[in-house]
């Protein structure tokens, strides 16, 4: 599914039409990015947790010149963590 | 940042579509709602600049219960992994993380 999908789709169950949809799911995306940007997680409950993460500077190798050592810089990372009505409707939870 | 100030923050961006906090956060969940299930129909959902969701399977393995010692089975299952996308990468990565 890409984002023209979801736009239909959204367009589709609520009767809205699918520009001002359009707008308001690239609105929704661009404010979790910004929330990010600025160095701090998002939690939306049962959809799930984006969250940043660094990973720490280390040493790597170009598998091309093995004789070079490269440090790769520490850098921060987006991780995500689906929530529990994602798991479930989905089917990561058995639901006994 | 929950959900409630993710409606704020929309409510107050200038291309806005909304008036009321009530009608952005309608807009808001059915963007949710909608992402979770696409991930369930198509097993991806991949939004250009914000990154990917996709179904990710879990094979059944053997697992230990550490305190007993206990052999135990853990069976297959699912769950939703996330790549972030090449724009959100890069920001990311310039932000500084205030993380816990």
């Amino acid at each position: 599914m890409t984002k023209r999908d979801l736009v239909v789709r959204i367009a589709m169950q609520t009767g809205v039409n699918q520009r001002d949809v359009s707008d308001i799911v690239q609105l929704t995306l661009d404010s979790v990015v910004d929330e990010l940007a600025a160095g701090r997680g998002v939690e939306l409950r049962n959809f799930g947790v984006f969250s940043l993460k660094t990973r720490k500077k280390r040493v790597g190798r170009n598998p091309n010149e093995p004789e070079n050592e490269v440090e790769i810089p520490e850098r921060v990372v987006v991780k995500f963590k689906p929530g529990k009505t994602m798991r479930e409707r989905v089917g990561c939870i058995d639901v006994d | 940042m929950n959900k409630q100030e993710l409606v704020e923050a929309i409510l107050k961006s200038k291309t806005s579509p909304y008036e009321t906090k009530a009608d952005a956060e309608r807009a808001v969940k059915a963007v949710l709602e909608s992402i979770t299930a696409g991930i369930k129909k198509d097993g991806n959902v991949q939004l250009i600049g914000f990154g990917t969701f996709s179904l990710r399977k879990r094979s059944a393995r053997k697992g230990r219960n550490p305190s007993t010692g206990e052999v135990i089975k853990i069976k297959a299952s699912k769950t939703v992994g996330f790549r972030p996308g090449a724009a959100l990468k890069e920001v990311a990565s310039k932000s500084r993380a205030k993380i816990k």
